[in-house]
């Protein structure tokens, strides 16, 4: 069985920024989790998360052995940290955005045994 | 045999905590072997800050914070033979050098031996229009305005350099971060330049490094979900690496923060574009073999960094003046709350066009998803009609006074707004911009020295 939630369930993320361009990282928490962050957290997905600000390009990158995906996102930073207009110039607040924004299927196996999210789970079965 | 060489780092930005070597040191104390420890507080705009002490003060331009990072762990750092390696010299490397003799004279200790890497800063050896007419590979066209900085990225090869002359300290201006770390480890272990894996690893652990305790648990806690102890001690790194190119990563005994495996991949990619592709003067090094083991607590083992050939040129930062952004706040709070802060952002915008004011603005309401939002998008967020909003608005001029004329419209808001806005708050700053571009090494590299003092 899977809900969707957002995947701040199962993996975790930073953001970085050179110039204009911003970096998130995408980790599965467990191993169980990074097949489904593999398959369905898409360079696409993330590109209409992120095209409000004006992204124009996505490039996923994958690191299978650390159960990674790193987003390389051009645009995003409203010209970045030296000419945004953003309270947030570096855009490191990203991650987060993209923790909450991206809701994938997901099983409670997926989830690590002591998240919060778990709870979710108990309503499903009783 | 295995040859242990120890790296720790006492900051990761310019402003970080001052207080964070001294753990370190205290661990190193207990340590024999080769000890080095990295300052990396250098960053883009930094520079362009630094060159204006410069052009006011010939002795100044190094790190404004000079004295609040050395001071504490100087004495320390040469009685135990712990070397330190820092960019602390920004657009003043031998002015940086010269102030830490001074604080060696004044509290007493030996006069240190200093190494001063000079050579990063393109406008002692460039023209503007050489620099300008340089490959972008980044950032706005600066045809028309004035170079404040242009400096560019070096390697380690200078730091190792340096080392070999047996110094206590290395200075440096504009550097690959990273490069704090694999100076060191070139000269410990005499890497040569076609050791490409080992001087993959060396920079893999330098950039592991290179932005303090965002491997060691800081920049990482969301309570509940990643919990980290005692945050408000956090130690900051340390690196014990092998002589084959492995390391292990862990922090000072009875600091706070965590070291696994989630906190160094998180920092790994950290400012990573193409992982198998991390560019830096001395090589390309690939992460994408990389393996982390959890090998004891707060200890991570980090091994199969590999290298390919370094590119063929240097990065470049130039910076130039660009104008002055203004920024405001209000706030509007309790029953229709975002209703009030919606019309205030609206007013605002009219006034602006009223003026005649010409430059981007942005609106965008600090409760209802400001960082990710502006006012004219729909936040994803649900958002109570009640509440706690403030109304930011910033925009860019060229010149002083228009910036300063879009933060009293915001001001006037007091008599002149919706009901009830309060805390208001308004400044004007000046704007530096910076481009990136790529420098021929044969341009740069007989400009590259090494003096001693």
């Amino acid at each position: 069985m899977t809900l969707d939630l957002p995947v701040h369930a199962i993996a975790h993320a930073r953001a970085g920024d050179k110039g204009d361009v911003s970096n998130i990282s995408l980790i599965a928490y467990l191993d169980s989790g990074w097949d489904t962050i593999n398959v369905l957290a898409t360079e696409k997905k993330v590109l209409d998360i992120f095209k409000h600000l004006g992204a124009t390009k996505v490039q996923r990158y994958e690191l299978p052995k650390l159960n990674a995906l790193n987003f390389v996102i051009e645009n995003a930073l409203g010209g970045g940290v030296n000419s945004s207009l953003r309270l947030d110039r570096h855009g490191k607040t990203l991650s987060s955005h993209l923790l909450h924004e991206l809701i994938l299927p997901i099983s409670q196996e997926m989830i690590p045994s002591n998240s919060p999210y778990q709870e979710k789970f108990k309503d499903t079965k009783s | 045999m295995n040859k242990k060489v120890y790296i720790g780092c006492g900051a990761g930005f310019s402003g970080d905590r001052f207080d964070a070597s001294i753990p370190i040191v205290r661990e190193f104390k207990k340590i024999d072997g080769p000890k080095y420890l990295m300052f990396e507080v250098l960053a883009e705009r930094t520079l362009a800050i630094a060159q204006q002490y410069r052009l006011k003060n010939p002795e100044e331009g190094y790190s404004p914070f000079l004295d609040s990072y050395i001071t504490p762990i100087l004495d320390d750092c040469l009685e135990n033979n712990i070397k330190i390696i820092s960019n602390i010299g920004a657009a003043n490397p031998m002015g940086a050098a010269k102030r830490i003799i001074e604080i060696s004279r004044k509290q007493n200790t030996r006069k240190p031996k200093i190494g001063v890497v000079i050579g990063d800063d393109l406008l002692d050896y460039m023209s503007n229009e050489e620099i300008l007419n340089s490959p972008t590979m980044e950032g706005l066209d600066f045809s028309n305005n004035k170079i404040t900085a242009a400096n560019v990225y070096l390697g380690a090869q200078p730091i190792a350099e340096a080392l070999s002359k047996d110094v206590d300290i290395v200075i440096v201006g504009r550097t690959v971060d990273s490069a704090l770390a694999l100076g060191p480890l070139i000269h410990e272990y005499n890497w040569k330049k076609n050791q490409l894996d080992l001087l993959g690893s060396g920079t893999i652990c330098g950039h592991l490094l290179e932005c303090g305790a965002q491997v060691t648990g800081a920049y990482f806690a969301d309570p509940g979900f990643k919990d980290v102890p005692n945050l408000a001690n956090v130690g900051f790194p340390i690196v014990e690496f092998n002589s084959d190119g492995t390391f292990i990563i862990t922090k000072p005994i009875g600091t706070g923060g965590l070291v696994n495996k989630a906190t160094v991949t998180e920092q790994l990619l950290y400012e990573t574009h193409d992982p198998s592709n991390y560019l830096v003067p001395d090589v390309t090094a690939d992460m994408t073999n990389l393996k982390l083991e959890y090998v004891g607590e707060n200890r991570v083992l980090v091994s199969g960094g590999k290298g390919k050939k370094p590119p063929e040129k240097l990065k470049a930062t130039i910076c130039c003046d660009n104008g002055f952004m203004g920024e405001a706040e209000i706030s509007y709070a309790g029953p229709n709350a975002l209703a009030r802060a919606k019309l205030a952002g609206e007013v605002i915008l009219e006034r602006i066009q009223i003026l005649g004011l010409q430059g981007q603005i942005r609106v965008e309401i600090i409760g209802a998803g400001s960082v990710h939002f502006s006012i004219d998008e729909t936040s994803s967020y649900e958002l109570p009609k009640d509440g706690d909003y403030r109304v930011r608005t910033s925009a860019i001029y060229p010149q002083k006074d228009q910036a300063q004329q879009m933060v009293d419209e915001v001001m006037s808001l007091y008599c002149c707004g919706p009901a009830a806005g309060g805390g208001g708050r308004g400044y004007v700053t000046p704007q530096s911009s910076t481009a990136s571009i790529l420098v021929e090494r044969s341009k740069v590299d007989p400009n590259i020295l090494v003096k001693m003092i």
